[in-house]
């Protein structure tokens, strides 16, 4: 059976029915219960499964890492909700300073089941300090994974994978995704293997590596090109801690051009790294240098000026034709 | 004169107050608080005692290791006896511990082998392997983070429906500046979450007094924000620090939600033995009180009065608890190493790529 769901309820029911055949699952964070969070995403929740299980916590969000931590030692799968990603600083010590931390502190002896869900991404006039692109703060923390879907049915599978996954995982959705479309979403229970890449369009010509919002632009583009007859590649990173650099690896030795596109600023996010590895595994199938589509190196803007700050599908498909021409 | 209708000064002084340190054996191991006296037997004050003398044998036997540089990172414990083990004579097997890094003798007592206790000070995985019925977790350097973890601990105690278990954690009175302190009482208070939170006020952050850490009279009202039960205890008392501790564990395991204590104590000796001399911001005064206030004098005092305690056989314990400490040091000696490639599958239970990759290039590495 399927159904037709934005992002936000496909996360809602990866959640819900994580919940239902699993009593350790715990939801927490800020305005999560009666409220459903400030962006419903865990709606209905607090009435279906009760305080204990669905709680509002206090507007900590330190205190929310730790108890994420601890809950983790009693033997709990921890959701917690961090309300907007800008927030995190708050909370970094307990997640990159101590949970991604623990299991090899121990020797690999005791698992922190962790999952730190958490809206992120511009594009939706937020006030100041809500939207960011800091995913690449928690990329470079050994210890964690980082998992970003670009679409509903991805959300779902990849959720519910990182809830039964026994690491720790920072689950960031973008914001402008959460109600900007629908697709068909089985009612059943499915994962999608975490530290895996999706071709998500298959093409010969130029390969596109994106995650996130951008992966949507970078599909725009891709659609415009081909009236072009350039045909491009757009694979989805889906995880970008770790990376499937198998998956990039080979669509580049077909394609032999790549443009890295992300949202984040270009000395934040995960280009630097991932142009940075493709350029060591692939330099000979290279017949272009690597292009790279970013934000430009400036705090997140003003609101009146993400629109001119952000890259699009049009940043994307001049950086395409520039490559497909060198 | 006018009237003051608002008097702050009163009010702030009334703060301090509401926290008389409690007390039940004086300086000498006289009982000045009979109402508080614990019922312990016999057999258990001299097992108290017992502790503390094995306590301030592993402190003096650390620092010579450290001196032999046999030692990795050590934080001295002489002075701070009763906070440590008389709070922590007070728990149950079943509890947990949430340590800060000086909190090794309460690891100890709840059943770390004290080899491991040296492992992890050298910087070896093995110190932080447990058996599954040692309920601690690695001693955090974090100052205050321990007490958010303690939280969501004691939190997945109620909601297990652990009815006679609470989790115990330790700062210092450095570490009660850490906003993490305060957003743990604060959180197990919203959850009625069963924990004891501890702050063993022994004077000094590294160098920087207690005094400067904040005005407030003491740091046990800082329970008071957080709605909970705080108190203030003689920490060098071990029978005071034993019977709030139990008194806390008691309410906190009858469903009440958290205690704060403070317990007035001192270290004797450097922050740690990295290099720091006390000497550089500490009168000779001060450690001529504080020496005077020995929690080791009082309870031989008070247990030699009570004719449960005789000098032969705190010196036969010495003796023994020394031969003890130098086996554990051996011990320690014959740990296997530690591989880059073992510690890659620490990592993750469930590896990406990199993490793969980089375990065949290490194995292959240390194959060589």
């Amino acid at each position: 059976m399927t159904q037709q769901l934005n992002m936000v309820s496909a996360i809602t029911q990866a959640l819900d029915q994580e919940m239902e055949k699993n009593e350790k699952v715990l939801v927490f964070g800020e305005d999560v219960g009666v409220n459903g969070g400030v962006f419903r995403a865990t709606e209905g929740l607090h009435e279906k499964y009760g305080d204990e299980r669905v709680s509002d916590t206090p507007l900590a969000e330190s205190a929310i890492g730790g108890m994420a931590f601890g809950l983790s030692v009693q033997g709990f799968r921890p959701v917690a909700e961090i309300q907007f990603f800008g927030f995190v600083f708050e909370v970094m010590d307990s997640v990159v300073g101590q949970i991604s931390r623990q299991r090899f502190r121990m020797g690999g002896h005791l698992d922190m089941p962790v999952v730190i869900r958490s809206p992120f991404g511009g594009g939706v006039r937020t006030p100041e300090m809500h939207a960011d692109s800091l995913e690449g703060l928690m990329a470079q923390a050994p210890g964690l994974k980082v998992v970003i879907p670009s679409n509903p049915y991805d959300a779902k599978g990849l959720l519910t994978a990182a809830i039964r996954d026994n690491d720790p995982v920072v689950f960031l959705e973008h914001m402008k995704l959460y109600r900007s479309f629908r697709e068909e979403v089985p009612e059943e229970q499915y994962e999608i293997e975490l530290g895996k890449a999706n071709v998500a369009r298959e093409g010969s010509d130029v390969t596109v590596v994106a995650y996130g919002y951008m992966v949507r632009e970078a599909l725009k583009a891709a659609e415009e090109l081909e009236k072009e007859d350039l045909s491009v590649e757009v694979i989805d990173l889906r995880t970008v801690s770790p990376i499937d650099y198998e998956t990039i690896v080979a669509s580049v030795e077909k394609t032999g051009r790549m443009v890295f596109v992300q949202e984040a600023q270009r000395q934040a996010g995960v280009g630097n790294t991932v142009i940075s590895e493709i350029s060591q595994r692939s330099i000979l199938s290279l017949k272009a240098p690597i292009s790279f589509v970013s934000a430009p190196d400036t705090v997140f803007p003003f609101a009146q000026m993400e629109n001119l700050w952000l890259p699009s599908a049009a940043d994307i498909t001049e950086a395409i034709k520039e490559t497909a021409d060198f | 004169m006018a009237k003051k209708p608002l008097d702050f000064d009163k009010l702030v002084k009334s703060y301090g107050e509401l926290f008389s340190m409690v007390q039940i054996l004086d300086k000498d191991g006289k009982i000045v608080n009979k109402s508080l006296v614990p019922e312990l037997s016999d057999e258990e004050l001299v097992e108290l005692m017992e502790r503390m003398v094995f306590s301030r044998v592993l402190h003096d036997r650390s620092m010579a290791l450290s001196r032999q540089g046999r030692l990795g990172f050590y934080a001295p414990t002489a002075g701070q006896e009763a906070s440590q083990i008389a709070s922590h004579y007070a728990l149950e097997k079943q509890d947990w511990i949430y340590p800060g890094y000086r909190d090794i003798p309460q690891l100890i007592m709840h059943g770390l082998p004290i080899y491991k206790a040296f492992l992890w000070s050298r910087g070896h995985v093995e110190g932080n392997h447990y058996d599954d019925d040692l309920h601690v977790i690695p001693p955090q350097i974090i100052i205050g983070a321990q007490y958010i973890q303690a939280m969501g601990n004691a939190v997945g105690q109620k909601l297990a429906g652990k009815e006679n278990e609470i989790t115990i954690t330790y700062t210092g009175d450095g570490g009660s500046s850490q906003g993490d302190v305060y957003e743990g009482i604060n959180f197990a208070s919203r959850y009625k979450a069963p924990v004891v939170f501890v702050i063993q006020n022994n004077g000094y952050a590294i160098s920087t007094p207690r005094e400067k850490q904040t005005a407030a009279e003491t740091l046990a009202q800082k329970g008071v924000a957080a709605g909970i039960p705080s108190i203030q205890v003689d920490g060098m008392d071990p029978l005071a620090v034993y019977t709030v501790t139990k008194a806390a564990r008691d309410w906190a395991v009858a469903g009440n939600g958290p205690v704060l204590i403070e317990t007035i104590t001192n270290r004797f000796g450097p922050h740690s033995t990295s290099g720091d001399d006390p000497t550089r911001y500490r009168s000779q005064e001060s450690f001529d009180y504080w020496e005077q206030r020995d929690p080791l004098i009082r309870f031989r005092n008070y247990l030699t009065e009570k004719e449960l305690w005789t000098e032969e056989h705190e010196e036969e314990l010495i003796e023994k608890v020394q031969e003890e400490v130098l086996a554990a040091a051996k011990e320690a000696d014959q740990v296997e190493k530690m591989s880059v490639s073992d510690s890659l599958k620490w990592m993750y239970s469930n590896p990406g790529q990199n993490i793969q990759e980089q375990i065949e290039k290490y194995e292959a590495k240390e194959s060589k």
